[in-house]
């Protein structure tokens, strides 16, 4: 799995907080994602995990802590410079340019590799030409790989929420990052959706050699393609390791499932309940 | 029903997508270009007068269609390209010179007033354009010395190095080359990827920003180019009408220019000539149905205002995409008779669409 080296540092977050008003959203959280590896956030609800990746992509900007993106510094950035750098973002719950073909849709992800001042594009001449058709082929490159040629030209208000999801992923992909934010790849999709994703996932990984740092729930998806996880409750970080330690983890184990004393004590109320009743 | 064979990605660059395309959009311009000698004064005075609100309303389908951002107080454009053409014109300035500072001042007063529209959306970006339209109409009414003020500006023919053109068939060919000029700017920005992040800040601001899409930016280009367009169709908008007030360029007109592309068909470049027609028709056709109706509403005085009103209504609610997409269903149900079905484009509603970032 690892093809990861782990003396290299592609993002790393140091005492990353973010407090809303009274509500500290993420609080202390420091991590390095590797090159070349699949980095997943866990969590409860409200632990903070898209908030995180928030926080990557500009759109909160950190009350304290740091981002650098290859040693780069990404808080003193502008939201649309992030993009450049090659760090490209899904959203929960998915945010596609709807009143446009899927063509479309992967076309404006390659927003960030345009040539040309807008005279020539007005005049569209042979060299605006040219780049389009480039344009073309890349994103025919993404169509491929996603399996999208039949859903090319549909107009994405239309498709499928397990199609969309995949658009979305492609979109992604056509802005050729090296770092991709998931965040929830696999939220709505069906069993076998799951299992298209877990593949492309490990294809995005190993062909395309982008690094992926994803927010998921489902822990068969999470196992089968992750080379770490960050475990994360209530804004800070409970654990950090290979799937199978975090999910051994005490801590996350409490998080999600509360302590074993609240379960027998619920067992106890539970059954009190039947007897009552019975 | 015509299917198409794609063989190379250039046929999806190309503005003409099959021959069907090339043979009827040639027609079409053949006989608009030979309009002079097949029509009468008056309807080739009425086409000219389409074509212009056409490139206007190119301009405010680009910013409202494509780029999702609502101005009600686009007439103020009209009228700082009408008058900039009429002065500079009235001092003997040549017509092309004249008219690119009438799209260039246009395009620059489209920035000032875009600079809201980084941080208000919707009714509150709609607000503030609006109160930008009376702004305008009360400077052109009070800025006497140059703009002749309430007592109007009379404007002088185009001069175009020497070669004098009425207000007739010369001038008709003027506009329709403009027009067409226009046209093939918006198409080739549309199909470059300038349009194609209008059409994503339209549509998802917050994934535009992410895709690297600098919001600020194209949302202020959208308003330059849009005023810039608008500037245009104010300056032969002058030369056609020949003389100028601020009262033509107040928040009626705004309205009238929003019910066009909106009646026109929103996001569509066929709605923005469709929605001219459509605006410069409807008082003949209203001047011709007065006569049947009986004298108490015949002779109404906001028999007009009544009737586009209702027709605003009528499409807001039955087509939504205009008058460009009751053409597409007509062309749909003719193309695939009988097997044309009620739902064919009934959009999906969107579901788990929970509150977005802002």
């Amino acid at each position: 799995m690892s093809a990861s080296d782990p003396g290299q540092v592609l993002l790393s977050a140091r005492d990353l907080s973010l407090r809303f008003g009274g509500v500290l959203a993420v609080n202390n959280v420091s991590f390095d994602v590797r090159p070349g590896e699949v980095f997943t956030l866990i969590g409860p609800n409200g632990a903070g995990k898209t908030t995180v990746f928030n926080l990557i992509s500009r759109i909160y900007t950190p009350s304290a802590g740091e981002i650098r993106f290859e040693g780069e510094s990404l808080t003193a950035m502008a939201p649309h410079q992030i993009a450049s750098l090659g760090i490209a973002r899904t959203f929960q719950n998915i945010e596609l340019f709807e009143h446009a073909t899927v063509l479309q849709n992967l076309l404006i992800g390659r927003h960030r590799h345009r040539q040309h001042p807008l005279w020539r594009e007005v005049l569209f001449t042979r060299k605006v030409r040219a780049s389009e058709r480039a344009t073309r082929e890349k994103v025919e490159q993404v169509i491929d790989i996603l399996d999208l040629q039949h859903y090319r030209d549909t107009m994405v208000a239309g498709l499928p929420y397990g199609v969309r999801k995949v658009v979305e992923l492609g979109r992604a992909l056509a802005t050729e990052p090296r770092l991709l934010l998931l965040d929830e790849p696999s939220s709505g999709l069906n069993v076998e959706e799951t299992g298209d994703m877990a593949f492309w996932i490990e294809d995005i990984r190993q062909d395309l050699g982008v690094t992926v740092l994803m927010v998921e729930h489902d822990m068969t998806l999470v196992s089968k393609v992750s080379d770490r996880v960050l475990a994360m409750n209530q804004g800070e970080v409970l654990a950090l390791g290979t799937p199978a330690q975090v999910q051994s983890h005490p801590g996350v184990i409490e998080a999600y499932l509360g302590q074993a004393g609240d379960a027998a004590s619920l067992r106890r109320e539970t059954l009190s309940c039947a007897r009552e009743l019975g | 029903m015509r299917f198409i064979f794609k063989t190379s990605y250039d046929q999806d660059i190309a503005l003409a997508k099959h021959r069907g395309h090339v043979f009827w959009y040639g027609l079409l311009v053949a006989l608009l270009f030979a309009a002079p000698w097949l029509v009468a004064e008056y309807w080739l005075s009425q086409l000219t007068f389409i074509l212009i609100y056409g490139i206007v309303g190119l301009g405010l389908m680009l910013l409202a269609g494509f780029t999702g951002l609502f101005s009600i107080g686009h007439a103020a454009f009209l009228g700082v390209g009408a008058y900039t053409e009429a002065v500079l014109g009235g001092m003997g300035w040549p017509f092309p010179l004249s008219l690119a500072c009438a799209m260039g001042l246009s395009a620059a007063v489209g920035v000032v007033v875009g600079l809201p529209a980084l941080r208000v959306k919707g009714i509150y970006l709609g607000i503030a354009t609006l109160a930008f339209g009376f702004i305008v109409e009360e400077v052109l009414a009070r800025w006497e010395h140059v703009t002749g003020g309430n007592a109007g500006l009379s404007v002088k023919a185009v001069n175009l190095f020497g070669w004098k053109l009425g207000s007739g068939a010369d001038f008709y060919l003027l506009c329709l080359v403009l027009a067409i000029a226009a046209t093939l700017v918006i198409l080739n920005l549309l199909r470059s990827p300038t349009g194609r992040a209008f059409v994503a800040i339209r549509d998802s601001e917050i994934s535009a920003q992410s895709i690297g899409i600098h919001l600020a930016r194209y949302k202020s280009l959208s308003f330059a180019l849009s005023a810039a367009f608008t500037g245009l169709g104010g300056a032969l908008y002058a030369h056609k009408i020949s003389f100028l007030s601020p009262d033509q360029f107040g928040i009626v007109q705004s309205i009238d220019l929003l019910l066009m592309v909106v009646i026109g068909g929103l996001g569509s470049v066929h709605g923005a000539f469709l929605g001219a027609a459509f605006l410069i028709a409807m008082p003949q056709l209203i001047a011709v149905g007065k006569d049947f109706l009986p004298p108490a509403i015949g002779q109404a005085a906001g028999l007009q205002g009544v009737v586009y009103g209702a027709a605003l209504i009528g499409f807001v609610l039955f087509e939504p995409m205009g008058l460009y997409g009751r053409w597409l269903k007509m062309r749909t149900w003719l193309q695939l008779a009988p097997f044309y079905r009620k739902g064919l484009f009934k959009r999906q509603k969107s579901f788990q669409k929970s509150e977005r970032l802002r």
